[in-house]
């Protein structure tokens, strides 16, 4: 939760979004979605291996080895045993990446990759995002082998995308969804079908502005997808203690997914239960907080009273 | 058309591992191949020959075939050597073992007094801490050879390193905030200088001489490494997991190639970052480059990490102290898929399992692999397998697969095994090879070079007698017998290799691949077995002296 940002770029440290979960899950479909939403945004999109991570050949500019360059300045690296290689050489090969997406292999522990990428100061976690199949993934679960690595997967976890939705009855999605409450307690759920979410929950909200359409499904035939999501845009005062408003807004029941605020030269990010604070980008208006949630789950009162400076000191004794 | 000419080497013994004529005092040679081995009378049937006489006072064996091993271990040797125990180096040179952190220290103040640059970065390798009591250490320790320069040294696990102040700088980790779990913090809040684990490793291995650049395709490298294998008697062994990009290859072929090389170097490419009918692809044109001295096209899988690194995948109950259960490194659908297709076109796959649990999935695997692609006669191969019970023995037998044990790891960390990883009970338990000949497992043994050093003769003393450093026995119902440890490190490797056909044993028609040694491994006493001494080899008809190369 530290602000510094030695040995960073001169732009504040790379946000890198892990995504994490098993075989099957729709974390291809989603890489895939990513990429076609950056929207000027120029992504690195580290895989394990374009094998088990094919990307939509329409999205592919040119390709070379390990690297696929893709249309609108993004580019696509698969990493396998040489992930820390790949993340020590990106910033110097690709100085103009904004943001790091780093897809895991199946099997690995999504939690102890993004520890060893906070190894690198050049980086920053931004959130760990885990991929579940709500049709197999208790059943998974009871694996006697994979049983671990699959609660070990959602423990590690700031946001789970609960995917396939479409493909279980309502009584058996609801006990997956509160059986995945408690396998990852720190994280927010996310109910998905195709792996449709809110790229911005990913990939971040734009500097100074509110969430644009890009925020809501647009996807034909998803039940309620224009009122799936809520945002709000507050003006915060400078006398916020910022940290505070990270744990505030992270806080369970908020329903908070992203909210990003810039406050005194510090940017706050948080995803789901997740906050850091880094370096506000040049020129960033201060005094402005983006919230995203799930209409259904933000609790807007919650984030109202967490931008109200009077109450940071009443709460601190919690 | 002229035959080529025929040399019969007379030797004192020569065991031949020919059950229908396992001994003898002659073997004839032509064209690098085996005649026959015989007494002189019936050689000299062949025609014309030259009797070599060199190795009158000498036994000769098949050379040996080391199932497990990487060429690294010739580029390891470029840096300084650290190891609690005495280790002979290519050249011949026996670098003592360093006793104490201080003996360590002061093998480095003595590696950088060679150094001109006051930048240069100075390596090592080898460290086993764990023979030096409860202390660790720490940067401190190596700060006291340089600050000014990067120094690191790799544990001889190959899963820690320890470096200095300056290491951890320009690695940027001096730093207050590292959260990782491989990489202890002193009482001041920075790193101690300890690093476990591949990423933490990777970021400080490219400052201090081990980034990846240095460690691939290292001709001088594999260089070294074919005079260690001369050294050891061994003519055949295997560079087990390699990815063998293109220059890699050429530079192996025209290195194998060279008239002078003594081994022949088995190469298996890498399964990571592919799908099973990618590697599968590569492995079938990989095959078709393989020379005599370079085979090429079978795949290497890794199922889980190791035992003492706790990332080994181990059934219940799991770690003895308590740690979790460890990392699968392949998913199991990726293992079941590359299981069939390579059974399908016939590449052979080798199989990394260190814990019992990532043996239970190869086997599952490969037993639903089997059923949609029979097989007759696949050698599929279990590494190291060291935790493997009676039951997946006898599964093994039944689905056909080898294993290849790692007896030196009792020798190496059966304390460790013992008191801390896995208990006493499976520590005893741990490279069953009696169990696995019992099952009618095909069995190899192998040292893992540079993990432990190369010597196959060594390797089968540790499974006749299951010492560890400390002096305790391992679970003596395990050791097996001389005769058998013998066949092991030569026919018993070979079959895992599918080149039992070709090298193993001395008889007509196999190349001619000698080990040449000064004792009678038969007549020498089993606990003495790891002293026998060795000329040197005779690879292909070539005779290469250790003292020589």
């Amino acid at each position: 939760m530290s602000g510094e940002v030695s040995g960073a770029r001169p732009g504040g440290r790379l946000p890198v979004t892990v995504i994490g979960g098993y075989l099957g899950t729709g974390k291809t479909t989603l890489v895939n979605r990513l990429l076609r939403a950056a929207d000027g945004r120029r992504l690195a999109v580290l895989v394990n291996d374009f094998g088990a991570t094919p990307i939509d050949r329409d999205l592919i500019v040119s390709s070379s080895g390990d690297t696929l360059e893709i249309s609108g300045g993004c580019v696509c690296c698969s990493y396998g045993s040489d992930l820390m290689d790949t993340l020590m050489t990106l910033p110097e090969q690709r100085p103009d990446i904004e943001r790091v997406v780093l897809e895991t292999s199946g099997v690995a522990l999504p939690g102890m990759v993004a520890s060893a990428v906070t190894l690198l100061p050049a980086y920053r976690i931004d959130g760990i995002v885990v991929m579940a199949d709500v049709e197999t993934v208790r059943t998974m679960a009871d694996d006697a082998y994979l049983d671990d690595t699959i609660t070990r997967q959602l423990a590690a976890a700031d946001l789970v995308i609960a995917n396939r939705c479409d493909l279980v009855n309502e009584t058996s999605l609801q006990e997956t969804l509160a059986w995945l409450a408690t396998q990852s307690p720190a994280a927010r759920i996310l109910p998905a079908t195709r792996a449709e979410i809110a790229p911005d929950l990913l990939l971040g909200l734009r500097d100074g502005a509110a969430p644009r359409r890009s925020a809501t499904l647009t996807t034909p035939g998803a039940p309620d997808a224009a009122s799936l999501y809520d945002s709000l845009e507050l003006d915060v005062p400078e006398t916020v203690d910022i940290t505070e408003l990270g744990r505030r807004l992270s806080a369970p029941g908020t329903g908070v997914l992203r909210a990003k605020g810039i406050l005194n030269h510090a940017a706050l990010h948080v995803v789901g239960r997740r906050f850091e604070i880094d370096a506000a980008p040049a020129g960033a208006k201060s005094g402005r907080l983006v919230v995203i949630g799930l209409r259904s789950r933000l609790d807007r009162r919650a984030v109202e009273q967490a931008v109200q400076p009077s109450l940071s000191t009443s709460l601190r004794s919690d | 058309m002229t035959l080529s000419p025929i040399t019969i080497f007379r030797a004192r013994r020569i065991l031949t591992m020919n059950p229908a004529r396992p001994e003898a005092t002659h073997v004839a040679v032509r064209d690098g191949r085996i005649l026959g081995a015989g007494p002189l009378e019936e050689l000299a049937g062949w025609g014309n020959y030259t009797l070599d006489e060199r190795f009158a006072d000498k036994v000769l064996m098949p050379g040996f075939v080391e199932g497990h091993s990487h060429a690294a271990e010739g580029t390891f040797w470029r840096y300084t050597y650290l190891g609690r125990f005495d280790r002979m180096d290519p050249e011949g040179k026996v670098w003592k073992g360093a006793e104490s952190i201080e003996d360590v220290v002061t093998r480095l103040q003595e590696a950088e007094r060679t150094l001109a640059s006051p930048t240069e970065v100075l390596a090592g390798w080898g460290l086993d801490p764990i023979y030096y009591g409860d202390r660790r250490v720490v940067r401190a320790d190596f700060d006291r050879v340089s600050t000014t320069r990067a120094i690191g040294v790799m544990h001889a696990s190959g899963h820690i390193f320890n470096v200095n102040t300056r290491a951890l700088e320009l690695a940027g980790l001096l730093r207050p905030g590292v959260n990782h779990p491989g990489i202890p913090l002193g009482p001041d809040g920075l790193p101690t200088g300890e690093l476990k684990g591949p990423e933490a490793m990777t970021i400080v291995g490219a400052h201090v001489g081990f980034d990846r650049e240095a460690l691939a395709n290292d001709e001088e490298g594999l260089k070294r490494f074919a005079k260690l294998c001369v050294r050891q008697g061994v003519t055949t062994a295997t560079d087990l997991a390699n990815l063998l990009p293109d220059d890699a290859v050429s530079m192996m072929a025209r290195v194998t190639g060279e008239a002078s090389f003594p081994v022949r170097i088995v190469s298996f490419r890498r399964f990571q970052a592919l799908t099973p009918e990618q590697v599968v692809d590569i492995a079938v044109k990989l095959k078709a480059k393989s020379t005599d001295r370079l085979r090429l096209g079978a795949i290497k899988l890794f199922v889980d990490g190791s035992i003492q690194g706790f990332s080994a995948r181990l059934r219940w109950p799991g770690y003895y102290n308590g740690a979790p259960n460890g990392l699968w490194y392949t998913p199991p659908e990726a293992i079941s898929g590359l299981y069939k297709l390579a059974l399908q076109k016939g590449v052979l796959v080798h199989s990394h399992t260190n814990g019992d649990q990532a043996t239970e999935m190869a086997l599952d695997c490969l037993e639903g692999a089997l059923l949609d692609q029979p097989a007759r006669d696949h050698r599929f191969t279990l590494q190291h397998c060291q935790l493997a019970d009676a039951a997946q023995f006898r599964r093994m037998a039944r689905l056909g697969m080898c294993a290849n044990l790692f007896p030196n790891h009792h020798f190496y960390w059966g304390d460790q095994h013992y008191e801390t990883t896995v208990g006493p009970e499976r520590a005893m338990r741990m490279n069953a090879c009696a169990t696995a000949l019992a099952s009618g497992v095909p069995l190899a043994i192998h040292s893992d070079a540079p993990v432990t050093p190369l010597g196959p003769i060594f390797t089968a003393w540790c499974a006749v007698n299951r010492l560890t450093a400390s002096g305790r026995t391992l679970g003596t119902s395990e050791a097996i017998s001389v005769a058998d440890a013998l066949r092991t490190i030569t026919l018993g490797a070979a079959w895992t290799l599918r080149l039992d056909g070709e090298v193993g044993s001395i008889e007509c028609g196999k190349r001619a691949d000698f080990a040449v040694l000064e004792d009678d491994p038969l007549e020498i006493a089993p606990d003495k077995l790891k002293d026998v001494r060795i000329w040197g080899t005779v690879q292909g008809g070539r005779p290469f002296p250790a003292n020589g190369v």
